[in-house]
């Protein structure tokens, strides 16, 4: 068992060490974008959802539904930024630590708010406080209490394309008000777009907020397509 | 808490056993030279990869020879990393970078390196705001799959020390490398990436995307060749996320099933390792008492977490919140946690991720209540011997079954045994040295970082007030001192101002103490496990007596976790108490 010399063991090293960055490294994930963009096109470009030849989003991206905010007629500026606030014709997302909390894709993040933090006691209430002046008009009875959790707490990755159950049946109200529509049709259209837990039992139902909303204006003739 | 959470936690249980069952006979298989199925269309790529590198793979190497081989393939590792790194703007020709991202500074580049070369992954920095895809594929990819297949031949060549008969070999590095890495992780990798991109994990080379919102905003999607990179990420526990929010990100882990899946992918190889380590000795059961050992320990770690987690925080709780089950709501700590995950597959997964050296996350740990926070920090302390890192795992807790054994052969008074080997002085310190050296590192780092103004800068704004700053820097060494690479993530060091790193700077001191952290706690426990194997390797077996203690009962499975148990316990009780034990215990909010 002599071992070889220290000169031929430190060639043999450096040869492995690129031999694996070809393989590992180039090869293989080349190998697998070709086996993806042949057999799951759709899948491995993003989920993309297309209405009328342009991209309007991806089915596993959040979106934020704001819209910008006039006074006599004008766009509000704030530091060159056009202040926006919830379109309540939508449904709206959850709270999202991103910047801005506008579900900047681009730069995914999540708040690192502690458990025992003052500065989270702050950011939750003024979620509540967001929800509630949004939905009570249309859901009497809106207390802290009954604030689903998803809507109060911003989510791990900023970009939850979901929000549970819960909270869309208390947007519904809003949302069935403002677009005149009959609170049952809006109700029934959630299950269509609720995710189920995998076999029953695994993760938890969630309601995915980009195609709910597109399936409403859709119904409605578009309000997407008149932008 | 609902009937669908804890159904959960025993059916992943379940399904890990039966996987990591029959993959634990083909290990043992692979290991010890013999044909298995895969053999007729890997053994001739095997051949020219000996014939490239130069190896005579019957070559069988001593300890020292073994560990030769293992540090100067990783030195160049090292090297070839950071060059990749630090010239990222020079592979633009590629394609590979079509954002036109820069070079992180060279702090933050020795910290990522270092990390991503001892299986941690820790992150300083944001995937994709700093990372082109040429970086990802041909530096951040390649290292998840050497990190990983050095983790595994360490505790293979530990194996053959603790069953040798004769000789003091242990196998040959070169050998042990090319089949772990032909024979298990690339074959199971295409497997994975294959499953994840059919459930909607990114697989391009695309600009990110942009597109325009519903309400008329526009909208920029981050891309990337994602796939490739989770599969092994999650595979070898490496953990490092393609993008900033890891597998909370969508685009890494799509929906209910991918997010089994991925843990499954996790634990499966260290779980395997058991088994093989079983058949290996020639007694399963042997495999049997350190599958339940771990087993048990992983099961109240999932129960801790969950009931915690569904409990709420005092945050929550102060702003007026329910967090109680309701109609159509899980309920729960959901701060820093996605709707399609909800509390039990984010409890399960973090927790799989820490008993690992995975650290992964699917949800931010940071926002963890103080009791749910205390799990991955008791996981972390039990120096990743639950599963375990692959490879890692089992060779540590190998050292501490000696350690069970040394203590057991202590009280009922005789010489201490284990398969047939006397176990002796040199043993003994070796393993002792190998255990304590990673906690060692862990809180000298910690205590370094909280006393000097150059730690503390790295401590978040939101958090510099009260036990959470404590918490934050404790886990940070914690988890690059055992390779986790999970994060209390407000802790920074990395500055950067805007998207594709200019004007970016690290934060020298964290960067550093944490990439010589990493570097440290890996290699040295390495070295001692692979001593302690060419300790072992030579020693004559005797039979088993009368007076022989076992080492595949249930009594020694109790003295196992209680030897374990007490290190972790002793050591890092006093840091715990500190952080987030304190936060458990009360409803108190810190400014």
């Amino acid at each position: 068992m002599a071992s070889d010399s220290f000169k031929r063991e430190t060639v043999r090293a450096l040869i492995a060490a690129l031999v694996i960055v070809v393989a590992g490294g180039i090869l293989y994930p080349l190998v697998m974008t070709g086996v993806g963009q042949v057999v799951f096109p759709h899948e491995v470009n993003g989920s993309q959802i297309t209405v009328g030849g342009k991209v309007i989003g991806s089915e596993l991206i959040g979106q934020s539904f704001q819209t910008p905010v006039y006074k006599h007629g004008k766009l509000v500026e704030n530091e060159g930024v056009v202040e926006t606030t919830p379109d309540p014709r939508y449904f709206q997302s959850r709270p999202s630590a991103t910047e801005g909390g506008e579900y900047n894709a681009a730069a995914s993040t999540f708040s690192n708010l502690g458990p025992n933090s003052v500065a989270t006691k702050e950011a939750i209430s003024k979620h509540i406080k967001a929800y509630i002046k949004l939905n009570r008009p249309y859901y009497p009875g809106l207390r802290p209490s009954n604030v689903p959790v998803d809507a109060a707490n911003s989510s791990a990755s900023g970009l939850d394309p979901e929000i549970s159950v819960a909270n869309a049946r208390i947007q519904a109200h809003r949302v069935a008000a403002l677009r005149h529509l009959a609170l049952g049709r809006v109700l029934a259209l959630i299950p269509t777009y609720t995710s189920s837990r995998f076999l029953g039992f695994s993760g938890e139902e969630g309601v995915n907020v980009l195609e709910l909303n597109l399936a409403l204006d859709r119904m409605q003739g578009g309000l997407a397509s008149g932008r | 808490m609902t009937f669908a959470g804890w159904a959960t936690i025993v059916v992943f249980i379940l399904a890990l056993t039966a996987l990591a069952f029959p993959l634990g006979s083909y290990l043992a298989k692979v290991y010890t030279g013999q044909r298995v199925w895969l053999t007729p269309i890997v053994g001739p790529v095997e051949r020219v990869v000996y014939r490239i590198v130069g190896v005579d793979s019957r070559r069988e190497q001593d300890w020292k020879a073994y560990a030769r081989s293992l540090l100067l393939f990783s030195l160049f590792g090292w090297l070839i990393l950071y060059f990749i790194l630090r010239t990222q703007t020079l592979w633009s020709w590629t394609g590979l970078n079509p954002e036109g991202f820069h070079s992180a500074p060279w702090n933050v580049t020795f910290n990522t390196v270092s990390s991503f070369l001892t299986n941690t992954n820790w992150q300083y920095y944001s995937g994709e705001t700093t990372m082109s895809y040429f970086s990802q594929m041909a530096g951040l990819t390649v290292q998840n799959f050497a990190s990983a297949a050095v983790g595994i031949v360490v505790a293979v060549a530990l194996v053959r020390g603790i069953i040798g008969r004769s000789g003091s070999g242990i196998g040959n590095f070169w050998h042990d490398m090319t089949r772990t890495l032909l024979y298990v992780l690339v074959p199971i990798s295409i497997v994975g990436a294959i499953v994840l991109m059919s459930q909607g994990v990114l697989q391009n080379f695309s600009h990110y995307l942009t597109v325009h919102t519903l309400t008329g905003a526009t909208q920029t999607i981050a891309m990337g060749p994602i796939a490739s990179q989770e599969a092994i990420k999650e595979l070898g526990t490496n953990g490092g996320g393609f993008l900033n929010t890891n597998s909370a990100h969508p685009f890494e882990n799509p929906n209910q099933f991918t997010n089994l899946f991925e843990i499954l992918l996790v634990l499966v190889i260290p779980a395997a390792l058991v088994f093989m380590y079983g058949r290996m000795t020639g007694n399963r059961r042997q495999g049997y008492a350190i599958y339940a050992t771990m087993a048990i320990m992983f099961l109240g770690a999932c129960a801790v977490a969950y009931i915690a987690e569904a409990h709420g925080s005092p945050a929550q709780h102060a702003a007026g919140l329910h967090t109680g089950v309701i109609s159509g709501s899980g309920g729960g700590n959901m701060e820093g946690k996605e709707q399609r995950f909800g509390i039990a597959g984010s409890a399960i997964f973090d927790v799989v991720t820490t008993v690992t050296s995975c650290g992964a996350v699917n949800s931010a740990i940071e926002s963890f209540t103080g009791i749910g926070g205390a799990v991955p920090f008791a996981n972390l302390s039990a120096s990743e011997v639950i599963f375990g890192g692959v490879g890692t795992g089992l060779y540590s807790i190998l050292l501490y079954v000696l350690l069970a054994v040394f203590i057991g052969g202590l009280m009922v008074g005789r010489t201490p045994e284990w398969l047939g080997k006397k176990l002796e002085a040199r043993e003994i310190k070796l393993a002792g040295l190998g255990i304590l050296i990673t906690p060692l590192a862990a809180l000298f780092c910690t205590a370094l970082a909280t006393a000097t103004n150059a730690g503390t800068q790295s401590i978040s704004k939101a958090a510099a007030g009260g036990p959470q700053g404590f918490s934050e820097t404790f886990y940070a060494y914690l988890s690059q001192a055992n390779n986790n690479g999970s994060a209390f993530a407000g802790y920074s060091g990395f500055v950067q101002p805007t998207a594709g790193n200019v004007g970016s700077h690290g934060l020298t001191f964290t960067d550093l103490l944490g990439g010589f952290d990493m570097l440290f706690a890996r290699y040295a426990p390495i070295l001692f496990a692979l001593a302690v194997a060419g300790a072992l390797a030579g020693k004559r077996i005797t039979p088993a007596g009368l007076g022989t203690m076992r080492t595949d009962n249930p009594t020694f499975v109790v003295l196992l976790i209680g030897v374990i148990v007490l290190v972790g316990a002793l050591t890092f009780f006093p840091a715990l108490l500190l952080g987030p034990i304190v936060q458990g215990l009360t409803g108190h909010l810190y400014k």
